[in-house]
This record gives structure tokens, sequence and C-alpha cells, in this order.
């Protein structure tokens, strides 16, 4: 697949090089995007899915401006420096006229830094750093999905309406879960003052001592427990913090936890009861998502992950800003995605000029088990707009520019 | 004191997987002197293997017989590794055969996200014993008590097959001095391939013994990997009781170190490794490498020179064909042969330590990154112009290589590679955890070059310039009385110091200055990128520098540089396609096995059997 693209790409580039003043109506637009293909297969895969499936539909339709447009997929293999370096060829050679894509933070601000500097446009699709748009922001770089800080400050909305007062926190100890780890703190405390926290864990990302941590936080005697592990570290964190009962009688909120790349592994042993962000794709069967979900089953004869819908959103957006610019050049794109405002596959979204950060929002929702798998339920879409600070903090957090 | 039974209880239990898997490792290593860095990749396989007999075998009879065939197949895998792999590369230059289990883990990687997909997977409860049972009133799992009866079990058989055995005896015997057993008759390939095995089915039973703890997921090869070594080498390389020891004592401390000192948990088995071998250098258990391993395996090394005028004149046209790149090739021509100058002399760096110095370090990365973060941190804190900072960063690489080359230089051979990569990981972990200064994980951004260098073209040239230079310098010490006084310490340090070298001396004078210059290679790759992140000092980096090092060629002056340069390029091409860690897996097993001399070196003899260059007086 990927080297059929490249091949396409290279004969593309080639018909480029050869007539470079007669752009004919023929020619794709090219959006160069970087993943980890490799590294991260399980997310990529399903985000690929999603954007080839907004590419279809989008070519269906004759495309932008009359011109198809094209995906060239390269693989970085995590590594921020090999993703400059294609981010480089992407643009000087392949002829992409913006780039996208990312799931691991660094390696999305190492293209942002990239695309600052040298001026050319970065929508980081995934990526969930808060510094990628605030403290590392640059006009170049726009952030398609909530960011930590907006899905932290989701739970700590929650977390504020119980009378649990002694809060306990794990998270992986490295900048996403320290980020996420002090958003939630942030909120919940503006909004319940005598919140405290009793215990902080920090274990080791993927290398988490799961008995260990779940004697550490039971040791404190927490009335909640907030979580940021995912992946095989949440795995063991819920198989050992059931077994041991330290979820019986508490109220948990899981970061992330809700989406289907990290609970579907769990089965039938998903936690119940806790408080989630994530993707209930399954309980979508009108208005745009659902659209999204019908095509996407069709499509691929797969189930959609939170990934497919940041794909299919990925393309959305470049397809809204590229209309709203009339150009492929890459100033007028630019200013295109300032205040561009999209009717996504998750209702009405806008790239605010105040940080580039979109307005999607998130499920929010309660874990629960149906037909041995775990689901959201009582889940409502949160709309990000609502979980950003206040302009004046968001122009110090900017201070750089 | 129920809270402290039961944290214990943890600990042990942790200890299990751990133990198997090292222990296996250990024996790979008594027995034939591979570091097998693939050991983590068997362990993967153990899970996975174990995960799938499980969903078909029903019951306690098909759990408990799924963890043992899975324990047999991952034996069986190893015997095809031992026998395809390593078996042609055992007369190699030592520590050779490390780049060949490399291979390996990629080919495994790319194998395992074929057959099993790229989903994380839960395992199975182990039938019957879900929940917990309560010991002095705190809960714990029913399944780790299990742990902590088998795993003694474990020990105990491993310990009378050692003991008792036939297979012990020669174990044993080959462990002390293998040329001494093949000589007394005993059959070496077979017993090689046997204990490769039998390591390998114990990394097998590791991975399937774990499953109702955890599961089986693409990136549980590495995560593994560092501990396992750790514990190796805290029991002492070869010891099966150190091996339990050093398991039971990291698992037991790290879960307290989880209780109370939460953030530790990176740096806490570093620092424990590092008291244990400056109190015992060979571990607790170890014994000091014997004779048998004295001087270098294969054939002697020749002597070097200076290279002929043909060839002087091939490099020197290859310059100019360099220096006229921005002329002819294309923007990114420039940006690739960047990256590749840069990788270029940062393993030259490390062969100057490896080849002429003879020191095995896993822990290059230490200087490429450190002088990539000094420059980074300089420039973002103290607002440092660029070229001050691009100055500065190799002297502040050099002055880490001076601290850590110090310590670790009491040491020689694994031990002191083992402790290299140790000080990396700390200073990996610092950077990673003190992510008010070094931003952590999210690095430091904006980093560029000055106005008048910030352009592709002009960035390459000076890449160029200083790449070169540092590769020229690097090779001019060679020949320089230094470069003679480190061979000779390398090669005999007995005579060496008789002849008047004070040998450590000069080591770390050699590491001092390879950390130098891998600094300085991180100084430019930060101001070519823009940005660093903890990635530069990772285990995967100094990897990546050892294995286009062997590649290349390590008794080859040009061994380096050749492997750098040809590698990055493969890579650049390789990985637009999508199983390209396969195909670079079988492609450096190729090569070790084709070349056990490296690229220049076999290439060098390919030469001279049709005639051209001259022949070495032997």
């Amino acid at each position: 697949m990927q080297r059929k693209t490249f091949l396409k790409a290279m004969i593309a580039s080639a018909a480029v090089a050869l007539t470079p003043v007669l752009a004919s109506a023929q020619d794709p637009i090219i959006v160069g995007e970087i993943n980890h293909y490799k590294r991260m297969a399980a997310f990529a895969g399903p985000y690929k899915q999603g954007i080839e499936l907004a590419l279809e539909q989008t070519n269906e339709a004759g495309g932008v401006m009359g011109r198809p447009l094209e995906f060239i997929f390269r693989d970085d293999q995590g590594e921020p420096g090999e993703a400059v370096k294609i981010a480089e060829e992407l643009m000087t050679r392949d002829g992409a006229v913006m780039l996208t894509g990312t799931i691991l933070s660094n390696v999305g601000l190492a293209i942002s830094s990239f695309a600052g500097e040298k001026g050319y446009v970065y929508l980081a699709s995934e990526p969930l750093a808060d510094s990628l748009v605030w403290a590392a922001g640059n006009k170049y770089t726009f952030r398609l999905r909530s960011s930590t800080f907006m899905q932290a400050a989701m739970l700590a909305e929650a977390a504020a309406k119980t009378d649990a007062v002694r809060f306990a926190t794990i998270a992986p100890n490295y900048a996403y879960g320290k980020d996420a780890v002090a958003a939630f703190k942030e909120n919940l405390l503006k909004l319940k003052p005598e919140a405290e926290f009793v215990a902080e864990q920090w274990p080791a990302l993927f290398k988490i001592d799961a008995g260990a941590e779940v004697q550490a936080l039971e040791r404190a005697k927490p009335d909640a427990i907030y979580n940021v592990t995912f992946g095989p570290d949440l795995a063991k964190f819920v198989r050992d913090g059931t077994d041991r009962g330290l979820f019986d009688g508490r109220d948990v909120y899981g970061l992330l936890s809700g989406e289907p790349e990290y609970l579907d592994p769990l089965g039938d042993e998903a936690p119940e009861g806790w408080t989630v962000t994530g993707f209930p794709w399954y309980d979508l069967t009108d208005g745009p998502d659902g659209e999204f979900v019908a095509a996407y089953q069709e499509r691929f004869d797969d189930y959609p992950r939170l990934g497919s819908i940041v794909g299919y959103m990925t393309v959305q957006s470049i397809v809204a800003a590229l209309e709203k610019a009339g150009s492929t050049e890459t100033e007028a794109i630019r200013e295109a995605f300032e205040d561009l405002a999209v009717d996504s596959a998750m209702g009405p979204i806008t790239f605010r000029s105040i940080d580039n950060q979109s307005t999607m929002g998130a499920y929010v929702g309660t874990v629960a088990l149906r037909d041995g798998k775990g689901v959201m339920v009582d889940w409502e879409y949160k709309d990000g707009a609502n979980y950003l600070p206040s302009d004046e903090e968001v122009m110090k957090l900017r201070a750089a520019e | 004191m129920e809270f402290f039974v039961a944290q214990i209880l943890t600990g042990l239990a942790n200890a299990s997987s751990l133990f198997l898997v090292a222990c296996g490792l250990s024996l790979i290593f008594g027995v034939t002197r591979i570091v097998n860095f693939a050991h983590g990749s068997l362990y993967m396989l153990g899970a996975y293997i174990g995960l799938t007999l499980m969903e078909t075998l029903p019951g306690h009879v098909g759990f408990w017989g799924s963890i043992l065939l899975a324990g047999i197949a991952v034996g069986l895998i190893g015997v095809v590794i031992e026998m395809l792999v390593l078996r042609p590369v055992y007369r190699a230059p030592e520590l050779f055969q490390l780049v060949a289990t490399f291979g390996v883990i990629l080919v495994i990687q790319d194998l395992a996200l074929m057959i099993w997909g790229p989903e994380d997977q839960l395992g199975p409860r182990a039938p019957g014993l879900r929940g917990v049972f309560r010991i002095m009133g705190e809960p714990i799992p029913k399944y780790d008590i299990v742990l902590l009866i088998i795993t003694p079990i474990i020990a105990l058989a491993l310990w009378y097959m050692m003991a008792r055995t036939r297979l012990g005896v020669l174990v044993r015997a080959a462990t002390q001095d293998r040329e001494m057993v093949g000589a007394l008759g005993v059959n070496q390939a077979w017993l090689f391939t046997g204990v490769f095995a039998l390591g390998s089915a114990l990394a097998g039973l590791g991975g399937a013994l774990q499953l109702p703890k955890g599961g089986a997921d693409l990136l549980m090869d590495f995560t593994i990997l560092t501990p396992v070594f750790v514990v190796v080498v805290i029991g002492g390389m070869g010891s099966l009781p150190g091996a339990y020891l050093a398991a039971i004592i990291i698992s037991v401390l790290n879960v307290f170190g989880v209780t109370y000192i939460p953030q530790s948990t990176l740096v806490l088995m570093f620092l424990v490794m590092i008291v244990v071998l400056m109190i015992r250098p060979y571990g607790l258990f170890g014994r000091e490498e014997v004779a048998g391993e004295h001087g270098q395996v294969g054939e002697p090394e020749e002597p070097i020179k200076p290279a002929s005028r043909q060839t002087r004149l091939i490099v020197a046209a290859g310059l100019v064909l360099l220096a006229l790149l921005p002329l002819i090739g294309s923007n990114f021509a420039l940006v690739l042969s960047t990256d590749i100058l840069i990788f270029c002399l940062f393993a030259a760096s490390l062969h100057f330590l490896l080849g002429l110095g003879g020191m095995v370090s896993f822990g290059h990365a230490a200087y490429y990154g450190g002088g990539a973060y000094v420059a980074a941190l300089l420039v973002t804190w103290t607002n440092t112009p660029m070229e001050l900072a691009f100055l500065l960063a190799p002297f502040g690489a050099g002055l880490a290589a001076i601290i850590i080359g110090w310590v670790c230089l009491r040491l020689t051979g694994v031990y002191f590679a083992m402790l290299t990569l140790a000080f990396a990981q700390l200073l990996w972990s610092l950077v990673w955890q003190w992510q008010d200064v070094t931003g952590g994980d999210d690095g430091l951004v904006n980093i560029w070059p000055s106005d008048w260098l910030n352009n592709n073209t002009a960035f390459f040239y000076f890449a160029l310039l200083f790449s070169v230079g540092g590769i020229l310098v690097l090779r001019h010490v060679a020949h320089s009385p230094f470069g003679y006084a480190l061979r000779a310490a390398r090669d005999s340090q007995r005579q060496a110091e008789a002849t008047g070298i004070d040998t450590q001396r000069v080591k770390l004078l050699a590491f001092t200055f390879a950390g130098f210059m891998g600094g300085l290679a991180g100084a430019l790759f930060v101001f070519s990128k823009g940005s660093v992140f903890p990635n530069e000092l990772e285990i995967v980096r100094s990897f990546d520098a050892l294995i286009v090092v062997f590649l290349g060629g390590v008794k080859t002056l040009a061994g380096g540089v050749v492997g750098a340069a040809f590698f990055k390029g493969v890579e650049d091409i390789l990985t637009r396609f999508e199983y390209w860690r396969l195909v670079m897996g079988l492609l450096i097993i190729f090569v070790v096995v084709v070349a056990p001399e490296g690229i220049v070196g076999s290439l060098r003899r390919a030469a001279r059997r049709i005639g051209l260059g001259k022949e070495q007086p032997s």
C-alpha cells in the first residue's frame, strides 16, 4: 500500500517537475502525512483508514478546487529527527502543500518547530501535548484533537460534582502524564478548592509494576482516583486493582481510557463504573458522527477507533482550509486556518486564531459491560470550546510570540 | 508490618519472569559468550505463542500445558536462530554476534506484527485463580502466590541440572574454559546449540508465565531488555544463583521505591547496578573473565598504515563530488547528506573507542545526545549565540565522558560495556524526568542556527567541514604516538605497562576524546533539526552506532564511516516500504554471516583475492 502510494507520488512529483508552471486541473493537491506506522501500528492503522475514507469521499465529490486531493504517507519510526528529514523531503521534493500527522507529542513538537522555522503549514492531528499550541506554539502549527488540558478539564468537571475530597493520581512518568495530572489538579481546585491530593504515583511508561502501584494507592485511602496510564500499563493496572479491590467504593476517572484503542483490549475486564473520555461509536447512529461510523464500517468491514474519526476530521479540516484559501500557497492556507469553521464528523468546530487549537471536543461517559465488552454508557459529547483557559491566560502561555 | 509483608510478596512475585528471562540470558552468555540482545524478543514470542495456545487448549491442563509448550516452542526457535545466524559467526571478533542478534530483533518485530496484529492483547486468567488470598489481612492475588511457589521450583530444577547432570557439568566447564572443553572432545557446536535452546526456552517460559499478570504487546521485547541486563550484570554474568538473587533484589527494591519515592522507578535499578559493580566489579556471584578471552578472537588485526595514494585520490575525488552536491543535487539530497555526515562522525567516534581502544561502549549515545543537549540548554536558558553553544557542546560531552570513563574504566569487557549503558540510562532518566529544565519528553525546540547558516546549503557545508574534519582528526590521532599507545594498551595491557605506558590514563584520554567527538556530532545534529528529545540519549541510539561500526568493520580504520554511510542510506530507502524492519533485519544478518570482517574488511579481502592492493605479509 505504502509502496504503491510512494511510487505514485514519485510519478506525480516527476510529472510536477516536468511541468513546473502549468498546473493543470488534473494534478493532485498533495498533503504530506508523517506518522509512526510501525511503532504505533494499533493507532496509526485506523487513523490512516479514516484518512483514506475521507479522501475517497472528497475525490468522488470532485476533489478540492477541481483537483484531486492526495496524501503521501511516510513512516518516521517514531523518531523526531527522522520526521524532520521526511518533512523536508515531502515539502521540497514531493511537492506537498502542507504537512499533517503524528501521534507522539515529541515528534509533533519537532515537526512544529521545523514548520515554524521554514514557514510550512502543519496540522498536528493527534498529538496531545499542551505546549504544542501554547508554550512552544507558532503561527504555522495548528492542532485538531482536543488536548490533554481540555480532556483533563472535562474529567475534573465530573469529579467536582461528587463528594470525593481525597484524590490520588497515577500517571506515566513523562511529559504527557505530568501535564495531565497538572491540568486535572488545576481545574479541580478551581471548581472544588477543598480537594486534596493524597498520593501521586508515577510508574515508568510501559514498565508499570502494577501490584506495587495498587498497594501504594490503597495505602493512601483516597476517595477517588485519577488515572492517566494507558496501553499495556492500563491493562495491568486494571487487573491488579480489580483483584485487590482498589476500585471498590471509589470514583475513578480515566483519561482516554474509554477510547476503543485502550478499552477493547481489556475485554470483559473493562473497569465498570469508571468515568472516562473516549469514543462510543457503537451508540452513534444519527448525526454527522453516526454517518461517519456507518460509512466507515461499510468501507472497511471494521469498526472505527478514535484515531479513525480524527483521521477523517483531519481531511475534512484540510479540505475546508484549502477551499477557504482558494489557493495552495502556504500563506493563504495558513490564513485560511485561522478561525476556520469546519462542519466535522463531530459537529461544528473552529480553529481558534488565538492559539491555533481546534475546538474539537470529546465524549465523556461511564464504563459498563455489554456482551462481554467494555462500552461507554450515559455519555455526552462535550464541546472543546468550553474547556479551554481564558483568552488572557492563553496570551500569557503563548508569550513566545 | 502487614503492609511490608504484602509488599515483599508482591516483589517476589514480580521477580518470577525477570528471573526466568535473566537466567536464560546468563546461561547463554556464560557458555557462548554471546550477548543476546534478541532475548527480549524471545520473551515476547513466548507470550504471544502462549496466548495463542491458551485460546485453543481448554481448562487447567490447557492453561499450564500452553505455558510449557510455549517454552518448548521458543526453545526450538532458539535452535533455528543459533544454527542459522550465530553458528557461522562464532569466530568473528568479540561481541560481533550481538549485531546479528540485533538483526534478529528487527525480524521478529515485523513477524510478530504480521502474525498477531498490532493490538495489545490481554493475557487470559489462570483458571481457578481469579481473585485474592488474604494474608495477614492484605489482599494478594492468587496467581502471585502460585508464581511465588513455581519460581523456586524452576530455580531448584535448574540448579539440579547444573550441579548433578552431565549436561550441567559440561555447561559449567564451558563457562569456565570453553577451549579446554573443546580440546577434551566435547562437540562444542551442539553444546552451544543446546544451551542457546535452553536459554531461549526459559525466556519463552517467562513470557508465557507472566500472561495472567499482563499480556502480550509489540513493545515488550525492549521493555524487558534493560531490567534483564541489569539483573544479569548484578548477579554476575553466567551465574544462576546470582540471577535469582539479583532478580529478587531489584523487584523488591522496586516495590518499595514505588511506595516511598514514586518518581524513582526510572533510575533505581541503575543506581543499584552502579553501586554493586563499584563494590564487586564482576557482580555478586560472577567470576573474573578468564584468560581464554585474552586478546581478540578471529584473525589478528593488520597493523594500520596511512592510506595509499590510490585511496587518497579516491577519497579526495569523493569529497570534491560531495562539495559540489549543492550544485547538482536536490534540496532533499542536501538534507539527507547532512544527516549521513553527522551520523558518520558519531559512528567514527565510537569506532575510535571500540576499534582502536578495544573498549566496547553500549552507552555512546550519552555523549552524542549529551552534546546535543548541552547546546540546546545553552541556547534555551542563557540565550547563548549559536556559534558559542556549538563550540561548547563537545566540551560538555567530553566532561561527561571524563567522569563516566573514570568510573567505568575500573572494569573491562562486558561489565565495562554494561556500566557505560547504566550511565547512559542515568543521563537519559535525568533528562526525561527533569522536565522544568530539559522539557522532559517534550524536549527542547526552536534551537536553530544563526541566520548565516540557516539554509540547507550553508548548513551542509558546515556539517561537511566539521564531520570530515572530525573524522580526519580521529584518523590522524590513530597514527599518532597516542594511537600507538592506545592500541598497545588494547592488545596487551601488561606489556604496555612494562614499556612505561600508563594504560589507564591512555584509555581515559581516549574515552574522553571519543566522547568529545560524539558531542560534536550531537551539536551538529541539534542545529540541523532545530530540536532535541530524549530519544537521542536512548539505548537504541547507542546501538545504531554500535551496529554500523561492527558491520563496517571494527578492525579497519574506515569501518565506522563506511558502515554509517551505507546503513543510513539504505535505511532512508527501506523505510518507505511497509515491512522495512524485516528487510533491514535480514540485511544485517546477511552482512554478518557473509562478511564477518565487516564491509570494509571483506571488500579488502576480496580486492586482494583478485589481485588489487598489496598482500599482507603473514
